[in-house]
């Protein structure tokens, strides 16, 4: 047995399972830690398919600086409140358990139908496609066909970072409901000055 | 590589559809973020597979570029999530109902 398949056949398994453990683990917590383990899993994932410089990436961002962000939002916004288990619609659960099946079934068949489950990559990849390296060969067709798309992802980061901004910020005036929550107990307790 | 490339396509349809259920099933927004998160990387997975099959590195710079999107989704999602619950004091989406009638 290759030694890619041993790899694809101990990881894709532990991709699977950490996405289930992920979607009906109760605390928010714990699913972000199942989450960074799949990721952990798709990056090797990645690297089994010669992308290495993915692999890289999606450690450093997914892995690393979404879900940072994603555990400390939890903790913001409170880790101890429980979900609610009244179900508005009782059929939904199954529904979506049911729905979830056929989007398998149906992406497996498509697949067979499409390339076939014996269609193995051409060899090579290293010499072909990824020559001199997979960064710079990723870089060349970065930057010499997508330049374009790549500059206004710099602008969508910049928009991304002021919008963030804007939507955290904490205004002076203060809303209703900051009002009402006051009443009975303060938001944060940090207001000193007088209610306008 | 001796891997079939469909297998690779098969658990990316499977992490996907993890996803989906994920979305459908929780209540708590952050919850249903990240099994968002989750299907964007299944769909990234896809992209990265067809690329190795093809023998062609644009679909690794496809995947690189929804990364960078899905990043800058995170921070105005997760924005827009501390703010709900800074107005509502919660992060169930079942409680956010003020459109309704």
């Amino acid at each position: 047995m290759p030694l890619d398949n041993v790899v694809f056949w101990v990881f894709a398994p532990i991709s699977i399972g950490t996405a289930i453990a992920m979607v009906f683990q109760r605390n928010a917590v714990h699913a972000a830690l199942f989450l960074i383990v799949n990721f952990f899993t798709i990056a090797v994932l990645y690297l089994v398919l010669d992308a290495p410089f993915l692999f890289a990436v999606q450690i450093i961002v997914y892995a690393g600086a979404i879900m940072v962000l994603f555990l400390f939002v939890i903790m913001l916004v409170g880790v101890d409140r429980e979900e609610s288990l009244v179900e508005r619609l009782h059929w939904q659960r199954p529904g979506a358990i049911v729905l979830g099946l056929g989007l398998i079934a149906e992406v497996v068949a498509a697949v067979r139908a499409g390339i076939g489950f014996a269609t193995k990559a051409p060899p090579h990849f290293d010499q072909l496609a990824n020559k001199g390296g997979n960064p710079a060969a990723l870089s060349r067709v970065l930057f010499r066909d997508y330049f374009f798309p790549f500059e206004v992802t710099s602008v969508l980061l910049i928009v991304a970072a002021i919008a963030a901004m804007v939507l955290a910020h904490r205004r002076r005036g203060i809303t209703l409901a900051e009002r009402e929550a006051e009443a009975v107990g303060g938001v944060d307790g940090s207001r000193t000055e007088p209610l306008a | 590589m001796r891997t079939p490339i469909a297998y690779f396509l098969v658990v990316s349809a499977a992490l996907f559809a993890i996803g989906t259920v994920g979305v459908l099933v929780r209540r708590n927004a952050l919850v249903i973020f990240m099994s968002i998160e989750l299907q964007l990387n299944a769909v990234n997975l896809a992209l990265v597979a067809f690329s190795r099959m093809h023998g062609d590195l644009t679909g690794q710079v496809l995947t690189f570029f929804s990364m960078v999107v899905a990043a800058a989704e995170v921070v105005v999602g997760l924005a827009i999530i501390v703010n709900v619950n800074r107005r509502r004091r919660t992060a169930d989406v079942d409680d956010l109902n003020l459109l309704k009638w």
